[in-house]
């Protein structure tokens, strides 16, 4: 018996350009995407939610400040909120930091240059849904491509919450702390300003993201089956 | 009733946005220094008095117009007409 394929959200805001990035991602690595309107006040019966990169709204005001009031962000914070797996990928991630679904905010490089190449980063954090196929203190490439990445903590967030940090010299965007990627306290709420979605194939230089959003599918499948 | 929001980086908060500013001034030959950019937002606001849009405005700034984390903001006010 094949696996069975955990159907898992990803929500489309105009401006959205890496929504079928990583639908064909997800769908590589046995998940069974589904694209969700931002304007849909419910999601679909899913077991992961994934907010994708992009542009939403033009990134006006400040970027993910108009998406986090979007009819379907309602929904995600109740699906946070009961647990279930949310992931935030670049435009994703500034959306969660606006929605306080996570810590900090997302402000422009301090290059004040858009930035668009492989990065290295170092895992620091394997026990969550999103790291779990991982190792402790690995290093992965995985492509960045933003203007708006310098991640900016509030006051003492924990180094707990921290999943991934860009590796000594590579941080491409003077983010604090080399903060790549952010969890909440739950451990169930992470945004990540690199790609995974764009390194799944060897063919297209790294498969390195396929590690983590391998690791979100399995979280997925094994809450589809606690929810059966 | 006329609003004026100021919204500005809160001191300590890295501005690049001011530095790159700061530094073409200086180039063009302006002794300048400390630039911090922010941005003027104009709005029309439906109340019946100036205590009552004060109070509708500051609240869309912490919803929206604001990120309390990382800027501060000011709210100026002026009757229609005035």
């Amino acid at each position: 018996m094949s696996a069975r394929r955990p159907r898992i959200a990803i929500l489309v805001f105009p401006g959205s350009n890496d929504d079928r990035d990583a639908a064909w991602a997800l769908s590589a690595l046995g998940g069974e995407p589904l694209l969700v309107w931002h304007a849909d006040a419910e999601l679909p019966r899913v077991d992961a939610v994934v907010l994708p990169g992009g542009f939403s709204y033009g990134d006006y005001l400040r970027a993910g400040a108009i998406a986090r009031f979007a009819p379907a962000m309602e929904a995600v914070v109740a699906f946070a909120g009961d647990g279930g797996p949310v992931l935030g990928i670049c435009n994703g991630f500034q959306i969660l930091c606006e929605a306080r679904l996570l810590p900090g905010v997302l402000r422009p490089n301090a290059s004040l240059s858009f930035v668009c190449r492989d990065v290295s980063l170092v895992v620091e954090r394997t026990d969550t849904p999103f790291t779990a196929r991982c190792e402790p203190g690995q290093a992965l490439t995985i492509p960045v491509k933003h203007g708006d990445g310098c991640y900016h903590a509030p006051p003492g967030l924990p180094d707990e919450q921290v999943v991934l940090r860009y590796s000594p010299g590579e941080n491409p965007n003077g983010s604090e702390r080399d903060i790549a990627a952010v969890v909440n306290a739950d451990g169930n709420v992470l945004g990540l300003m690199p790609h995974p979605e764009h390194a799944v194939d060897p063919l297209l230089g790294s498969g390195d993201g396929a590690l983590i959003l391998a690791s979100l599918v399995d979280a997925a499948r094994e809450r589809s089956y606690e929810h059966a | 009733m006329k609003a004026t929001v100021l919204v500005r980086p809160k001191g300590g908060i890295l501005d690049p946005q001011g530095e790159a500013v700061e530094r073409s001034l200086r180039q063009l030959g302006f002794a300048v220094g400390d630039a911090r950019v922010g941005r003027v937002i104009d709005l029309e606001v439906d109340a019946p008095s100036a205590a009552e849009a004060r109070v509708q405005v500051e609240r869309m700034c912490e919803r929206l117009l604001a990120n309390p984390l990382i800027e501060s903001y000011e709210i100026e006010l002026q009757e229609q007409g005035a």
